[in-house]
């Protein structure tokens, strides 16, 4: 029997339904440890990316990334803007999709398996890998609402069940203590700007996910909030893998395990520069430009 | 430094779609809710066009008859003719004089709206365009029978000429109703003209009516001129309202004191006094057929006009 | 130079002046059916049926005018919003939608007589309905249809994309998303133009004298329910004189003493309801507006 990477809360039996469960899936898998400068395989990490190259119609995002990301931890990317973090970020869960002429070559491998096969199903790659994006946007619905939305929508119906998930979700989220008097009758609009971000992570928690895809989800926010919600990202590695693409360096160096730092290629493109851990890639990269990125001469 | 771990233990990503799922019946569904119109266009064509075409085609009628101007359907005074000449010329008539009078007023609203207007004097005549555009058709053709035919009768007896029911009479009806139309769409015109030009004019010491004159209405130029335009369709296309007040007596328009006719208007008189398969009927028909076709080639040309404008 | 102030001074006079007389054009119109229905608009003349005699009233035909809008919207609504989702989410830029958007103008610019012949044709003599609320209801479809339809299209244009974003991000399906999140959102763009739509299809006169008919009811029966009788005025196969039509129709014929009143107090209705409707519909959609937006 698989051992799920989910908190106890989870009880999405609908979903369960819905997987055909291999026989040939291995039992409690050999957790190999590995030290710093030994490269994990795209394949054998939670999320890898293997020569993957994204464009919109014509113009090249991102050209041949490969790097890998670790489960249980929170992976930064970082680099200049328009060097296509967001774009990588976005594949990762298929939403790039949305966007008409974006085309990926390459694997995008989400527990070692392509998600942009043709018969991979987005809904349930996006139930598995959460986002928050970098405006919050919570829905014009009550707080409850707002929070069981996905489980709603992935068949979970029984209210008991639904309440429990909401009230956990709300907690994991640290804001629990904040909302619980208003869950039905206040809007998710009617809260502040770090709250509603607050919201939305605990609104992605509530399907369970293995992964949350973060796109600045600090940046609109005041520094309080921001504090909050970096708590929240530490403690939440523990049981989610976190990737988190920031602008903000101080910020990478301060949440993140490993950090990927992007630049701009001389064609335009994004490109993978340097990935390690984040202490080393800080104090001790290994490429010039990254030294020149993380000391603040460029970008 | 944390410790990371790598597991395979997850679920397999799901890969197959439940036959619901395939069939996709979100999509076709509101695909044919949106075809519908399609559709529609089909039969509209279709059954006016097997109407309008009985005349010539079961009746025998030629067709270049219905270019003539004699206009003698009932079968009670033979011989028939089914000349349409008189009604086209009638709507071409009521409908270009129509947009004589109403342009200037309309496109004076909309640059007044546009580039004089105080903030109160707009928040005032948008909300009453609105109202000019509700009140039905209906309303004006009695307001145009109750109250404008007889002051033309009556009052202006002074100045030597009396009309009553009358082309004019129509015209200023429909000028009345396609007011609101060319306004709005002209003033849409207007306002997207850049600030930057309208600048630029004043910046070199004109007055704001030679910026009006000399810049802004020409920028504006294929939009007032659409505005203009559709407002004439809808003119064209107008029933009751122009038959409570022109008088509807056939003949080649010349005076527009004197009464006139007009496709639209014809219909809705004779359609009662008509048999199903007489060829007075189906002449009736043939004029639908016309008022169809001529409402579908003036969208198809404004497309073709629009589309190499924006080429351009 | 005081040539050029001249000639200025007199174009901004003569603007306003437009505006003055064409805003004082509007108000005298209006009042002009106020003070001729005063003495004929009663609660009486709205539910009484019409007389040969008498002033009698428009209730028959006020009832019919309600009707007719009622069915109307009960086809329009459902179609034009799917038809509407279709565009908005659906669509791509290929053949068939540039196809159906130059429908979607043929369509709209027929003039509503002939739209009138068509439901003549097709309603009243193929499908052998008679004159009937239904036929004049399928009539106002052909041509409400289009406009409904890029209302929708538009008020589900108009919600944020990140809206959107966040429903597929949580793993929604496409269809989930519409529904749960876009639509609830874009309803009050849709409601006020539903309203406003109401109001036009309220004055329309044209293209129902051959569908829903135009002759002079007698009093209705409104305990007589059937759906399938035409003489139960609960029925859509009932000859379904309008308001818009009776006008019409009571100027044409010219007969009985009464047919200015008559003609003009239907007039003043007319008006007054249209207008409730535009009010209506901004107040109903700023209600509506402010609960999707937040507290």
């Amino acid at each position: 029997m698989a051992i799920l990477l989910r908190p106890p809360s989870d009880a999405t039996s609908a979903g369960a339904q819905r997987q055909p469960v291999s026989a040939s899936l291995p039992a409690v898998t050999e957790t190999p440890r590995w030290a710093a400068t030994t490269p994990i395989a795209p394949a054998e990490a939670k999320l890898g990316l293997d020569d993957v190259t994204i464009s919109y119609g014509p113009k090249v995002a991102v050209r041949s990334i490969s790097l890998a990301i670790p489960a249980n931890a929170v992976t930064a990317l970082i680099g200049p803007s328009g060097c296509g973090k967001s774009t990588v970020l976005r594949c990762f869960n298929r939403m790039n999709d949305l966007i008409p002429g974006a085309r990926a070559a390459g694997r995008v491998l989400f527990n070692g398996e392509d998600v942009g096969a043709r018969d991979v199903q987005p809904v349930d790659v996006r139930r598995r890998i959460g986002m928050v994006f970098q405006k919050p946007n919570p829905f014009p619905m009550s707080i409850y609402e707002n929070v069981a939305y996905g489980p709603r929508r992935h068949g979970a119906k029984d209210k008991r069940q639904l309440d429990e998930i909401v009230e956990g979700s709300l907690r994991r989220a640290a804001i629990w203590d904040e909302v619980k008097d208003d869950l039905r009758k206040k809007s998710g609009l009617a809260l502040s700007g770090g709250q509603q971000q607050r919201l939305c992570i605990a609104r992605t928690l509530a399907t369970s996910p293995e992964v949350i895809l973060m796109d600045e989800p600090c940046s609109a926010l005041d520094p309080i909030a921001t504090l909050k919600i970096e708590g929240l990202i530490s403690e939440l590695r523990e049981t989610v893998t976190i990737v988190i693409v920031t602008h903000n360096m101080q910020q990478a160096s301060r949440v993140s395990d490993r950090t990927a730092f992007f630049t701009l290629g001389e064609d335009r493109a994004g490109r993978l520069v340097e990935m390690g851990d984040t202490l080393q890639i800080f104090t001790n990269p290994r490429q010039q430009l990254t030294e020149d990125y993380v000391s603040g001469r460029f970008g | 430094m944390a410790e990371l771990l790598v597991t395979r233990t997850s679920l397999p990503l799901q890969r197959s779609l439940t036959r619901r799922e395939r069939l996709d019946l979100p999509r076709r569904i509101t695909m044919l809710s949106a075809g519908l119109v399609v559709f529609i266009v089909g039969m509209l064509l279709v059954f006016i066009g097997v109407r309008g075409l009985t005349l010539f085609v079961a009746s025998g009628v030629p067709i270049t008859d219905i270019l003539s101007a004699t206009w003698a359907p009932n079968p009670d005074n033979p011989p028939n003719t089914f000349g349409l000449l008189p009604f086209i010329l009638g709507t071409v008539g009521i409908t270009v004089l129509a947009a004589l009078i109403a342009a200037p007023l309309s496109i004076g609203l909309a640059v007044f709206m546009s580039e004089v207007a105080p903030a109160w004097a707009r928040n005032i005549i948008r909300p009453a365009m609105e109202v000019f555009v509700g009140i039905p058709s209906v309303v004006y053709g009695f307001l145009g029978a109750s109250v404008l035919v007889p002051f033309l009768q009556h009052d202006l007896r002074g100045l030597g000429f009396t009309f009553g029911k009358s082309w004019f009479a129509g015209s200023l009806v429909l000028s009345l109703m396609i007011l609101p139309t060319i306004t709005s769409i002209a003033y849409d015109a207007l306002i997207t003209v850049p600030g930057d030009l309208r600048m630029g004019s004043l910046a070199l010491g004109t007055t704001r009516w030679q910026t009006i004159r000399h810049i802004l209405l020409p920028a504006a130029r294929a939009g007032i001129l659409t505005a203009i335009i559709l407002g004439m369709m809808r003119a064209a296309g107008e029933a009751l309202a122009v038959q409570m007040v022109i008088g509807n007596r056939v003949g080649i328009p010349f005076d527009p004191t004197k009464p006139i006719a007009a496709m639209t208007a014809q219909i809705t008189i004779d359609m009662g006094n008509t048999t199903f398969n007489q060829p007075w009927n189906q002449a009736l028909w043939t004029m639908g057929l016309i008022l169809l076709l001529m409402s579908f080639g003036f969208v198809t040309i404004a497309r073709r006009i629009g589309r190499r404008a924006t080429r351009s | 130079m005081t040539a050029r102030l001249r000639a200025d001074r007199l174009a901004t006079a003569t603007l306003w002046a437009i505006a003055i007389a064409v805003v004082g054009l509007l108000l005298t119109i209006i009042l002009n059916f106020v003070i001729k229905s005063i003495g004929v608009v009663s609660p009486s003349f709205l539910t009484s049926a019409p007389s040969g005699t008498e002033l009698g009233g428009i209730g028959p035909l006020f009832f019919n005018s309600m009707y007719l809008l009622a069915l109307t919207l009960l086809i329009n609504v459902p179609l034009g919003t799917l038809g509407g989702i279709y565009m908005a989410e659906y669509a791509a830029d290929n053949r068939l939608t540039n196809t159906i958007r130059f429908c979607q103008e043929l369509i709209s610019s027929v003039p509503s007589i002939v739209v009138g012949l068509f439901g003549l044709a097709v309603f009243v003599t193929t499908f052998g309905w008679g004159y009937s609320a239904l036929a004049g209801a399928l009539a106002l479809t052909v041509f409400n249809l289009p406009l409904m339809t890029r209302l929708t299209e538009g008020a589900i244009r108009a919600v944020p994309a990140d809206e959107r974003a966040a429903s597929l991000a949580l793993g929604a399906t496409k269809w989930q998303t519409i529904t749960r999140v876009v639509l609830p959102i874009a309803i009050p763009g849709v409601v006020t133009g539903i309203i406003l739509t109401a109001g036009r299809i309220f004055g329309e006169a044209a293209a129902l004298i051959f569908t829903s008919g135009s002759s002079t009811p007698s009093a209705f029966d409104y305990g007589y329910i059937s759906l399938t009788d035409p003489r139960s005025p609960w029925s859509p196969f009932h000859t379904a004189t309008t308001m818009s039509v009776y006008i019409w129709h009571v100027n044409s014929e010219g007969l009985g003493n009464f047919v200015a009143q008559i003609a003009n107090g239907t007039s003043a209705v007319l008006i007054l309801t249209v207008l409730l409707f535009n009010l209506g519909a901004r107040g109903l959609g700023r209600v509506l507006q402010r609960r999707v937006s937040g507290a």
